[in-house]
């Protein structure tokens, strides 16, 4: 187990090196440093030495790849590709436009983005699988057509409907719950629990659905009808043996997100001001920071390569047949 | 005095896509497999009924695609000039349809059929002193004099819409009829019959009551639209239908187009890398491994942002404004494009793994036919069902998509108007006291119409043309 492991990360190094090129020829191939400090500084004002200064204040006067000015290994290791990109690799993020170390502000903005993202995975997981067992327990009955329909049309409402629509009527309407802020201890209840509710019901619809033909599928298998033919209740069926066989195609989709449950959810976290990562992207994104967008590819990729491992483990955990060789 | 056509990027795509379309429309009426699975769709009311409103959307995407520039009126003492000078504002078919709706701005925001503004403001007695009052709009309801009954007024408009729509209805069933009673060899009202009690084939009962309501609606806008703002008007006085049906093109672009430009990819990359192997197929599939890693919206963000800059730096790229938003809206879509194809890309190469060993694609290698020929021939036909299935299915996605994106600011450009942006004005609006609904209402009802049937039509693809079945 721990060989695999090990080898895995080992694959997962040249991946985690092409997004690193990739990005670093997004940021740098398609506008030069030159372009991106007119940009910062303003279009207008700007002189070719302030344009020179921004650049030597923030490192990015050296060439991309390839630096004739130094001498052996520097020729290489000088450069915007080691200095900017390849770095990562040790989490050294650099600073953002504001001057604030990057990683420090995303060790800290780890916890809120957690602790918003994980109850909502959480619950809608459960409820989306609960009523697909419901669907399927009435199947081909005017239930399961009705709620079919009705994920197909909670579907096709954009999630910030949902959000809108949820701060109106509980925190405007009803005033149950603040409308947007974050807290730490006790208080966070109160801040959390209404994006929570709406992140579940927002995922609820197409969660529900793909849960239903998951089962469905299931259902039709042999082992099914001589369960049912031992005379077992339709619901030790569904819930013992059905649930438990499609287990494999549930954690295919389930897993690999949870390590990027740390990154938050970009809509939540701006629409209800929690001081998470999403909202450290959007604020990047809006102020045009382009370390700390860079910063959050390479993150977020490094989760999702993460992710991958975990659902290949968790495939022997569900599955005794599953070996990892 | 003419207009002068102008063509923009997505407006050349558009039409290539409806091109594509017919072509495939064609082919499929002489394959006799794709046409048995297409009927299947076509049984399904729920499906026909979301095909015709997907037409309505996809013929007013279609008139706000056919661009133009007004001519300017000779300028004074410039008698005689033999150019005519083009104003720089671009229009489409839709907004010389629309002129009413799009000329119509009030000061600010008005409720639905509403006769004032929906603010107080101060204005001068004629009679000395300042009053607080709620200004009469300049247009809406300007024809109603102070007693007037508004439910009057519109009761007395409204009054031919139902007879106009059951005649375009009626004259609907009539075409229909008379091309089944034609093809069945049975009288005009036996098919009338078979097609009224459902009994037809094709659920074109459901395309009957469907093209009734959107009838209905539409004489309904025709007597209503240019006396009042139906939906009300946004912060700036802009009519919020003009805003809603100018947003449906965007979302058809972003939702068509997306896939349009991705396919060529998909199809060559997944195609050559499930029947080659070897390197190619480690190649393409380290590739869109990388880009998969990448989690989507921050890749779009990145792309986004660095075309922002690109497009900022240059502004000698484009002579028009409309030029500059349609610019950045084709990247949108490329950008789009280049994060949802690895999906595809997959599927593609899985399932031509499991083609090339199939007995007649190594029967065509043993007659030493090309490379070449064999996936063109062999291996591509019989992948199609999955594109279409894949091409369907993201539609409905990446309209969603739009929206969310323009919120966060790296959508489509500020000066386009889209569900998103309308969304995202609107938002500031529920926090006023009393609220500001309809704004997004209208987005609301526009993109879930929109949305919901091109899933009903997508679903309906999927169960007709996968053969497993399966999800």
């Amino acid at each position: 187990m721990l060989a695999y492991i090990f080898r895995r990360l080992l694959y997962a190094l040249p991946i985690l090196f092409g997004v690193n090129l990739f990005t670093f020829l997004l940021f740098f191939g398609l506008n030069s440093p030159d372009d991106i400090a007119r940009m910062q500084l303003g279009a207008k004002y700007t002189t070719p030495e302030a344009i020179e200064r921004w650049k030597v204040e923030r490192g990015y006067d050296k060439p991309m790849f390839w630096n004739p000015a130094r001498a052996g290994a520097e020729k290489l290791s000088d450069t915007l590709f080691v200095d900017k990109s390849l770095r990562m690799f040790t989490f050294d993020f650099g600073r953002a436009n504001d001057g604030h170390d990057i990683a420090r502000e995303i060790r800290s903005r780890m916890g809120p983005s957690l602790a918003v993202a994980l109850p909502t995975f959480a619950l809608s997981l459960i409820a989306a699988i609960v009523l697909a067992l419901l669907l399927v327990f009435f199947r081909a009955t005017a239930l399961d057509f009705w709620g079919v329909a009705l994920c197909v049309a909670m579907m096709s409402i954009s999630s910030m409907f949902y959000i809108i629509g949820g701060q109106w009527l509980v925190s405007k309407t009803w005033a149950l719950v603040p409308v947007s802020g974050y807290a730490g201890g006790i208080d966070m209840a109160r801040f959390l629990s209404l994006p929570v509710l709406i992140g579940a019901v927002a995922g609820l619809g197409s969660g529900t659905r793909w849960y239903r033909t998951i089962f469905l599928e299931e259902i039709s298998r042999d082992y099914v009808r001589t369960a049912r033919a031992k005379g077992l209740s339709e619901l030790a069926v569904l819930f013992r043996h059905v649930l438990r066989n499609a287990l494999i195609p549930i954690l295919t989709g389930v897993v690999v997100v949870i390590p990027s449950l740390f990154l938050g959810s970009l809509l939540m976290e701006s629409f209800f001001a929690i001081p998470g990562l999403g909202s450290y992207t959007i604020d990047a994104i809006r102020s045009q920071d382009f370390a700390v967008v860079r910063s959050m590819v390479f993150i977020g990729s490094a989760l999702y390569i993460i992710g991958l491992i975990l659902t290949d483990i968790s495939y022997t955990l569900a599955d005794p047949r599953v070996r990892l060789g | 005095m003419t207009v002068q056509p102008v063509l923009l990027l997505t407006d050349l795509l558009v039409f290539i896509l409806i091109l594509g379309a017919l072509a495939l429309a064609v082919r499929a009426r002489r394959h006799a497999p794709s046409l048995e699975a297409w009927r299947r769709v076509g049984k399904k009311p729920a499906a026909m009924a979301a095909a015709i409103l997907l037409l309505i959307f996809a013929a007013i995407g279609f008139l706000d695609s056919l661009h133009y520039r007004e001519p300017l009126p000779p300028a004074p003492g410039d008698a005689a000039a033999a150019q005519i000078r083009h104003s720089a504002e671009v229009l489409s078919v839709l907004d010389g349809l629309l002129t009413p709706l799009r000329r119509q701005t009030e000061k600010t925001y008005s409720a639905p059929f509403a006769r004032e503004l929906f603010q107080r403001e101060t204005v001068e007695r004629p009679g000395g002193g300042q009053a607080r009052i709620y200004p009469r709009l300049v247009y809406g309801a300007r024809h109603l004099q102070t007693g007037d009954s508004l439910l009057a007024d519109v009761a007395r408009r409204l009054a031919w819409t139902p007879f106009a729509a059951l005649a375009a209805s009626g004259l609907l069933l009539l075409t229909l009829s008379a091309l089944a009673a034609r093809r069945h060899d049975s009288s005009l009202a036996a098919a009338m019959r078979r097609i009224l009690a459902g009994r037809t084939t094709l659920a074109w009962r459901a395309v009957l009551a469907v093209a009734f309501l959107i009838a209905l609606l539409i004489a309904a806008g025709i007597a209503l639209a240019p006396h009042y703002h139906l939906l009300g008007t946004d912060k700036v006085g802009q009519d919020i239908l003009y805003l809603s049906l100018k947003s449906v093109r965007t979302g058809l672009v972003i939702g068509t187009l997306t896939t349009l430009i991705m396919l060529p990819f998909a199809i060559a990359l997944g195609i050559a890398a499930g029947y080659l192997g070897g390197w190619v197929d480690d190649a393409v599939q380290y590739l869109y491994t990388v880009l998969n890693a990448i989690p989507s919206v921050l890749l779009i963000a990145a792309s986004v942002l660095m075309m922002q800059v690109a497009i900022d730096t240059h502004p000698q790229w484009f002579d028009t404004a409309a030029q500059r938003a349609d610019a950045r809206l084709l990247a949108l879509c490329a950008i789009l494009g280049i994060t949802s194809w690895t999906g595809l890309c997959r599927l593609l190469r899985g399932e031509t793994l499991k083609l090339r060993e199939l007995d007649y694609v190594q029967a065509a290698r043993a007659f030493g036919a090309s490379t070449a020929a064999i996936l063109r021939r062999h291996i591509l036909p019989n992948v199609m069902h999955i594109v279409l299935i894949t091409v369907v299915l993201d539609f409905s996605g990446l309209v969603l998509a739009e929206a969310v994106l323009s919120y966060v600011g790296i959508g489509v450009d500020p000066g386009t108007i889209s569900f998103g942006s309308m969304i995202n004005m609107a938002r500031a609006e529920l926090a006023r006291e009393p609220v500001v609904w309809w704004s997004l209402a209208s987005a609301f009802a526009f993109m879930l119409l929109l949305v919901l049937s091109a899933n009903l039509l997508a679903d309906a693809v999927r169960d007709a043309f996968d053969p497993g079945g399966g999800r």
